[in-house]
């Protein structure tokens, strides 16, 4: 068969334009993200000289010394934990104050109102954001002293402030509004006379939200789940706060072997950190094709 | 007790969105059982709400809607055992045209093996079984229409109600899926209301055609009745086919009165039954379109001819008739459908003079 003139190769004009178009991004993606991380990749297969030197000699000793310690699976354990307890968390919240935005609030200028409303936390820094449940859960905090007051405890909760559940709280109180926004966003795309049509047919509210609402808000689900996984997942600074040093993440151990200048165990580290993501990531693009959903 | 009664009838009523104005004001109307009834009016004159509110999308304001001797009105969509077919057809996207069809049944608890074959066979029904396991979006929009009519039917619903089916199709498929509705209707059985702003479609599939203007029902009659007999001058110029012509009463003769025109010896026109008038009245009469012959000034005319001189303003040639423009009457357009043999065997061309000519007795007075 004879390939076509046509198809067998494209004008090069074509070809340069094409280029041109992707050429922002490339300026932007190249220098800041494609080039960091080949750094991060080389230095973990360098050897130290235990003082912050490296020397360019192909070695797996950092791998090696990552997997084999017992800390890494723990770290690990514990980040998982606080990455699903998170997400079930601003999962349950995103989709339900999505829900009340896109479904329940007619007026459109008052949805929008109230969807800024979500962002105001984020008017200040994450520190203020952090410090300021201290007087909320603090041993002589708000709830504290309520407890106490109506007499439900007679100790103060100790596991309220600098435990756990603290970076839990704290993490579901930043990362919340990114459940929301792509949730809400992928909600308000539901044509309303999809809900009407479920409601003739005879469906009930549960019905509705079972099987129009959330299968036509995975993409949305999916988008805030990989927002949320990954910013938990990368946290170190949450976690070292709110828990009062008490827990550590993955990312605590190699900012530790920064701050001692262990480059290639952090950098190893690192890069073993990537992967884990890029597999949940891209489980999560298997399960929910984004791309068909965010064109429909 | 439920009735399997699809009769339904509507009772005052009215329907306000802002309180101030009634977008459905005081709507009385009877459709019996197993009848196609068309609503036909412009965009805002409120038919579509009339249909919401038999479905139980709207509440009326005020007024009952009876439906098989049963007030359902304040009842959820489901127990009125309605069932609505949505423009532009709402299909869930995300579901294959077997999951759509089945979708009310599944909400209703049926078990899948049951609901799957109750839907297999409404989707042989609508000659779709081919296409079973595809997505809406994966099928033409004659398929998706057909999708949308096999859900809403699969509830055996007593009334099935569609809002504009035809107007997201193009004007072929439209003509063929306006049979394929009237031929699903005979099938079921049921009572079919259908929402239209197209004349055509609506005088093409009715047994009971309702015009309406503002909130009010104008005229609703038999399709042949509102088109050859309209009762004022919007039902006439709405449903087409008419030119109509307004003047004074010049003078009262027994069973005609003369309307004076431009015309020297004025128009006379038939009293027919239903419309008394008296000298100085402003009237409007209709006279059909296809009822206008032309004929070259100067030739006799039978007796009983009304006929009025004319200069050709615009020729159109519409295939099996031609649509002839004239300046008849000053104020209003004036127009002859002429056949096309009868035409083309002595044509005119703009600007000529012509007799507009009908048979006295064809003239008819509106109210």
């Amino acid at each position: 068969m004879q390939p076509s003139p046509s198809s067998a190769q494209a004008p090069p004009r074509a070809n340069l334009a094409g280029w041109l178009y992707v050429s922002p991004l490339v300026l932007v993606l190249v220098p800041f993200f494609v080039a960091p991380i080949l750094v991060v990749l080389a230095a973990s297969f360098f050897a130290t000289d235990g003082f912050g030197g490296l020397t360019p000699e192909f070695t797996l000793a950092s791998y090696v010394e990552v997997l084999h310690s017992a800390l890494t699976l723990k770290l690990y354990l514990a980040t998982i934990k606080f990455t699903v307890l998170t997400w079930i968390f601003t999962l349950i919240i995103g989709f339900f104050v999505a829900y009340f935005l896109v479904f329940h609030v007619r007026n459109q200028l008052l949805a929008i109102g109230l969807f800024l409303l979500c962002t105001v936390p984020f008017w200040t820094s994450n520190i203020i954001r952090m410090i300021s449940w201290i007087p909320l859960l603090g041993k002589e905090g708000l709830i504290n002293q309520a407890l106490l007051a109506l007499g439900v405890i007679r100790q103060p909760l100790e596991v309220l402030l600098f435990s756990d559940l603290a970076v839990v709280i704290a993490y579901v109180h930043q990362l919340t509004i990114f459940m929301i926004v792509p949730i809400f966003n992928s909600m308000a795309r539901i044509d309303k006379k999809l809900i009407e049509a479920a409601i003739d047919a005879g469906a009930s509210r549960f019905d509705i939200l079972r099987l129009i609402v959330v299968p036509m808000s995975k993409s949305g689900i999916a988008l805030g789940t990989i927002f949320v996984v990954s910013i938990v997942m990368g946290d170190f600074f949450v976690v070292k706060v709110m828990s009062g040093g008490g827990s550590a993440s993955v990312v605590s151990a190699f900012y530790e072997d920064v701050g001692v200048l262990q480059y290639p165990t952090a950098a190893a580290s690192a890069v073993l950190l990537t992967l884990v993501l890029v597999a949940i990531v891209s489980l999560i693009l298997r399960t929910v094709d984004i791309r068909q959903e965010i064109t429909r | 007790m439920k009735s399997d009664h699809g009769d339904i009838e509507l009772a005052g009523v009215c329907k306000s969105f802002d309180g101030v104005t009634n977008v459905v004001d005081g709507v009385n109307l009877k459709i019996t059982d197993g009848a196609y009834c068309c609503f036909i009016g412009p965009s805002g004159c409120g038919k579509t709400t009339i249909l919401r509110m038999i479905a139980g999308h709207e509440d009326p304001t005020a007024g009952e809607i009876v439906i098989g001797g049963q007030n359902v009105v304040g009842l959820a969509p489901v127990r009125r055992r309605t069932a609505m077919m949505f423009q532009s057809y709402a299909l869930f996207p995300h579901l294959t045209v077997r999951e759509n069809i089945a979708f009310a049944l599944r909400v209703r608890g049926q078990s899948k093996v049951d609901r799957l074959r109750a839907a297999d066979a409404m989707i042989e029904k609508v000659r779709l079984t081919q296409f079973a396991d595809r997505l809406p979006a994966q099928l033409s929009g004659g398929q998706q229409q057909r999708v949308a009519l096999a859900r809403a039917a699969i509830t055996e619903p007593r009334v099935l109600l569609l809002d504009e089916p035809l107007s997201a199709l193009d004007e072929q498929l439209r003509v063929q899926m306006r049979q394929e509705l009237r031929r699903m209707q005979r099938e079921l059985g049921i009572t079919f209301i259908h929402v239209t702003h197209t004349q055509l479609e609506a005088i093409a599939l009715a047994d009971l055609v309702v015009v309406m203007e503002q909130g009010r029902i104008k005229q609703a009659g038999a399709a042949r009745d509102v088109y050859a007999h309209p009762h004022d001058r919007y039902v006439a110029e709405f449903m087409g086919g008419q030119n109509v012509l307004s003047g004074r009463v010049e003078k009262v003769n027994g069973a005609s009165f003369t309307l004076a025109q431009a015309a020297p010896s004025g128009i006379e026109v038939p009293l027919q039954a239903r419309s008394s008038v008296s000298v100085g009245d402003k009237i409007d009469i209709a006279v059909r379109r296809d009822d206008v012959a032309l004929v070259r000034p100067g030739r006799d005319l039978p007796p009983g001819t009304t006929s009025l001189p004319s200069r050709v303003l615009a020729i159109e040639y519409q295939g099996y008739f031609v649509k002839v423009m004239l300046d008849t009457v000053p104020d209003d357009a004036f127009v002859a459908y002429v056949p096309e043999k009868t035409f083309f065997a002595d044509p005119f061309t703009v600007g000529d003079v012509v007799m507009a000519t009908w048979a006295t007795g064809s003239a008819l007075p509106l109210a």
